[in-house]
């Protein structure tokens, strides 16, 4: 009755290989390495990329231990294997492939990173080590509120400006387009004039939402944005957010950040072994937005007017600002163009002078304004100014040359790292909507080992102490238990790397306490047996029933854990979902591991014994007896 | 061994009144607990930033509270960490300073001018003077909100999903006790916490959630029993039955409970100041945990008025084979 046919122990067998290939590689340690990959659609990645790194790092006498190209990029591990080997290769390969550049601007990104020792044949069948999460390798984690008020009421201003333009092009004669929030009002006095304006926004709008309001000579067309084109707004905004996002720790030569959309208006950024978060929180956190706006007064120019200012009197809709060199200039509130009209800024050198430059481009739409603009404005100043929080930062506020089209250039006594700068943050002034930081979590990498320490320590320890009561408790019953235990934490690990489940220092807890609960199968099955024993069943009746009659319990126990595990899942956070992913899956692996594999083991011990006169489970007390039993029971 | 050697059932029915006494008053003193000092809680549900700062010699952490007073924060803590050399700044939503600049504010405040910040701004000071910045979180008042709502929502839902099960598995009657013997556990957890003013964070929330589950384990398996027992004993009375089923099973819950409380322990000592306060909720709730199956619950469904019309009659044909014989025999 205790025979398990061949294809269980197959079963087994399998179960057992395949746990360990998947939980093998997370023992592989982590060397350091430099990987060389590319943004730019126009740089490619192939052969003689890898044939130049090389030939760079043996000039460089970077000793390399590994080389290799695949679709994300050039991969190097260095002999030795330790950090600064890292950095000389990171500075010789900065230096020969990107000019020295590092602000991302290159045509390469050069990136320090981790990579996993794991044998090709392993790699190549998925056998790859769980992902360490924050807490355990340290690094930055950051979640982002998106304002989508600020984007709408931006969008708004946007519009303002096109209908202006619109009506003025139609040639529409009109009163004056006033905005308040997200709905902006034009007014008439004309009805002809009013349907004429209406047709022409349509057209040229779709998105717009206009409603006809007043009566007589006072007509107004009241102007708001479709709900659908709101919704396409706000999910736009966030799209582009995360662009800018991962551009910008793309810049810093940090790869595998973690950017992901989490609920209606916010973001998760994750950045694994940062080992400059104040940097990165820097760049991170420059969520202001970028506007080029007209120079009203400056010394060269209204004087007078900018004297008074200084002396507190602004005049409306102007506003007194410092720029780069320290002086003060009067500029206009009310923006030309917006950074979302920015398509790129680069640092560069002019052709004719060799002098550095900050080369931009916009979209048609800023290409449109800004020749409308600057063709009545020339040898007038236009201030790039970048707004933070409400303060307004004047970046540069060079004079206009020329008419300006969709392509133009910034120049004027600027040293290339100012030109590099100015780029930079023209570029990061193009996100859509104003972001704020809501949550911050900073691990540093010597708390990270700290924890994978602590972590693994209590997982040890532990089981050693658990394994060693059970067998005491049980003797081997007891032992089988054990193996059932060691079995049931292989799988868990094993499915955890299937998984490519993130472990943070919960879930190590989580593996901890699971293990601690999953016991609880083998210690009903242990009692049951005893049970039978007790009531006087024979040895192998004995362990059919227990192992038969205790299912039942165990089916309903781990439900109601199931259960418990499956709700912090679905309303847990961060860490808290980890601690709940391990606890599920531990409860599915004991029912196997604690059932299934340890009635294979028992039967294999004790199923192939026809007389079998005792089971060594430790003593079977019987009420009726005086004298207790040694460790053993036997048959009667 | 064998550590449970009854002669015969042990009469816990007798003293059900004063088990029922005593939960009640442990609990009214968690819940005044609760009520007079509320929960102590951490960032997570809060709002608010926490820095781990490791210092080369034993910290002087009237130095540094005085650091971080400068900063006007209101209610600021300043405390060691697990050891002399750690030491852990917890500040309060402050409004009108960046948020994400908290962090790097109070590091710069407790460095002071003699330490030079290295470039990175993790690191101040050399030698024996260094200042290492081991962690900072910051969450924000509306995260905080979110974050408790939501853990509280989990609560709910666990109640409700187990109180299910155990009413379709059982019987209504046995989903209310075994409910009110876990909550009962959750709640001292709870109080102990108050009591004690220890940090509750969402670890230790999902520790109180793992308890909820694992202890309702025990109900389980003395409701099993006591089911099989109104089979198997036909002429013994309720209290008989129920005595039966708690003394057949007391090995199984204090072995089980044993073992998973080693694992916890080990986690006590080795886990370290973040898994401290987890670890401690499962200890007390695995504590509390035996105590409530046994002596809370099984009286609660005496109260309740189980009978052996309820469960049995309520099966239908049994589908166990084992079970048949045994009836059938």
């Amino acid at each position: 009755m205790n025979r398990y046919p061949l294809w269980k122990y197959a079963i087994m067998i399998v179960a057992m290989a395949i746990g360990l290939l998947y939980t093998v590689p997370n023992f592989f340690p982590q060397v350091p390495a430099v990987q060389v990959s590319t943004n730019k659609p126009n740089v490619k990645l192939d052969n003689a990329l890898l044939g130049r790194v090389e030939a760079t790092l043996k000039t460089a006498g970077v000793p390399v231990g590994y080389s290799a190209l695949d679709p994300t990029g050039v991969h190097i591990r260095f002999q030795g294997g330790d950090t600064v080997t890292q950095l000389k290769a990171r500075d010789a390969l900065l230096k020969e492939l990107n000019q020295g550049v590092a602000d991302g601007t290159g045509s390469y990104i050069i990136a320090l990173t981790n990579e996993s020792t794991v044998p090709k044949w392993m790699q190549s069948m998925n056998a790859l080590p769980m992902f360490l999460g924050l807490d355990l390798r340290g690094g930055v984690h950051f979640l982002m509120q998106v304002d989508m008020k600020g984007a709408l009421d931006r969008a708004a201003d946007r519009n303002m400006q096109d209908i202006r333009s619109l009506l003025r092009e139609k040639r529409v004669s009109y009163g004056g387009v006033s905005k308040s929030g997200e709905t902006l009002v034009v007014q008439f006095s004309d009805a002809a004039e009013r349907d004429k304006a209406q047709v022409a926004i349509t057209t040229a709008n779709t998105d717009l939402l206009l409603r006809e309001e007043g009566s007589g000579g006072d007509l107004r067309l009241v102007v708001t944005l479709k709900e659908e084109a709101k919704k396409k707004l706000a999910d736009a905004a966030i799209e582009q957010n995360q662009k800018v996002l991962n551009n910008r720790i793309n810049a810093l030569g940090l790869t595998e950040p973690i950017i992901q959309r989490q609920g209606v208006d916010r973001i998760v950024i994750q950045v694994p072994g940062a080992s400059d978060p104040a940097r990165l929180k820097d760049v991170i956190g420059r969520t202001g937005t970028l506007e080029f706006r007209h120079v009203e007064a400056h010394v060269g120019k209204n004087s007078a007017q900018l004297d008074a200012a200084k002396n507190g009197s602004v005049p409306f809709g102007l506003e007194l600002l410092t720029d780069r060199q320290g002086e003060q200039i009067l500029v206009r509130k009310q923006p030309i163009i917006t950074g979302e009209r920015i398509s790129s800024a680069e640092p560069a050198f002019d052709g004719q002078n060799n002098q550095p430059i900050v080369r931009v481009s916009t979209d048609s739409q800023g290409a449109r304004i800004l020749r409308e603009h600057t063709s009545q404005n020339i040898k007038e100043r236009m201030a790039i100014v970048l707004i933070e929080k409400g303060k307004a930062e004047v970046i540069t506020a060079p004079t206009t040359q020329s008419e300006l089209g969709a392509q133009f250039q910034i120049s004027g006594n600027m040293t290339t790292r100012e030109t590099s700068d100015i780029a930079l943050l023209i570029r990061s002034g193009s996100i859509a909507a104003p972001m704020e930081i809501v949550e911050e979590r900073t691990v540093g990498p010597s708390l990270g080992a700290e924890n994978i320490e602590r972590g693994f320590d209590s997982v040890k320890w532990g089981f050693v102490a658990l394994a060693a009561f059970i067998v005491v408790y049980y003797m081997v019953m007891g032992l089988i238990s054990a193996i059932a235990l060691a079995v049931n934490l292989l799988l868990l690990v094993a499915i955890l790397s299937m998984l490519q489940a993130t472990l943070t220092l919960p879930g190590i807890a989580a593996i901890a306490l699971t293990l601690g609960m999953a016991i609880d199968a083998n210690v009903l099955i242990m009692e049951r047996i005893r049970e039978e024993l007790r009531e006087g069943a024979k040895p192998q009746e004995a362990i059919s029933a227990g192992f038969d009659r205790a299912w039942a319990t165990i089916l309903d126990s781990n439900i109601t854990t199931l259960i418990a595990g499956i709700a912090l899942f679905a309303f847990g956070s961060g860490p808290v979902k980890g601690f709940a992913v391990v606890h599920c899956l531990g409860i599915l692996t004991s029912m196997f591991s604690a059932v299934f594999f340890a009635r294979g083991i028992v039967n294999l011990v004790y199923g192939a014994r026809k007389k079998l006169e005792k089971i060594s489970i430790g003593t079977v007390w019987r009420p009726d007896e005086v004298v207790t039993k040694p460790a053993t029971l036997d048959a009667q | 061994m064998e550590f449970f050697r009854f002669k015969r059932d042990l009469p816990f029915m007798k003293y059900a009144l004063i088990f029922n006494v005593i939960s009640a008053l442990t609990f009214l003193i968690a819940v005044g607990a609760l009520a007079y000092k509320g929960l102590h809680f951490g960032i997570d549900f809060k709002g608010g930033t926490v820095a781990e700062l490791h210092f080369n010699k034993t910290a002087d952490v009237a130095q540094v509270r005085t650091a971080v007073e400068t900063l006007n924060t209101g209610e600021a803590f300043v405390q060691n960490f697990g050891s002399p050399t750690e030491v852990l700044v917890r500040l309060p939503i402050v409004q009108n300073i960046s948020n994400a600049q908290m962090g790097e504010k109070l590091f710069g405040a407790i460095c002071g001018s003699s330490r030079p910040l290295n470039e990175a701004k993790n690191a101040c000071g050399e030698g024996a003077e260094k200042i290492e910045l081991k962690r900072v979180e910051f969450v924000g008042g509306q995260v905080g909100r979110e974050l408790f709502e939501s853990g509280a929502l989990a609560l709910l839902l666990v109640i409700a999903g187990i109180m299910l099960y155990l009413a379709v598995r059982f019987e209504w009657r046995f989903a209310v006790a075994a409910i009110i013997a876990n909550l009962h556990d959750v709640v001292i957890i709870l109080g102990l916490f108050s009591l004690f003013g220890w940090e509750f964070n969402l670890p230790v929330l999902a520790a109180c959630l793992a308890i909820l589950g694992y202890s309702v384990n025990e109900s389980v398996v003395i409701a099993d029993r006591v089911r099989e027992n109104f089979r198997k004993m036909r002429k013994a009375s309720v209290d008989e039955v129920i005595d039966n089923a708690i003394t057949s099973t007391i090995s199984r819950t204090v072995i089980t409970h044993g073992s998973t409380q080693i694992m916890v322990l080990a986690m006590l000592l080795f886990g370290g100041e973040t898994l401290h306060y987890f670890a401690l909720a499962l200890t007390i709730g695995i504590c509390f945990g035996i105590y409530s199956s046994v002596l809370v619950m099984a009286p609660l469904i005496r109260w309740l008025g189980v009978s052996r019309e309820n469960l049995v009659k309520a099966e239908g044909p049994p589908k166990d084979p084992l079970e048949a014989e045994k009836i059938l025999a």
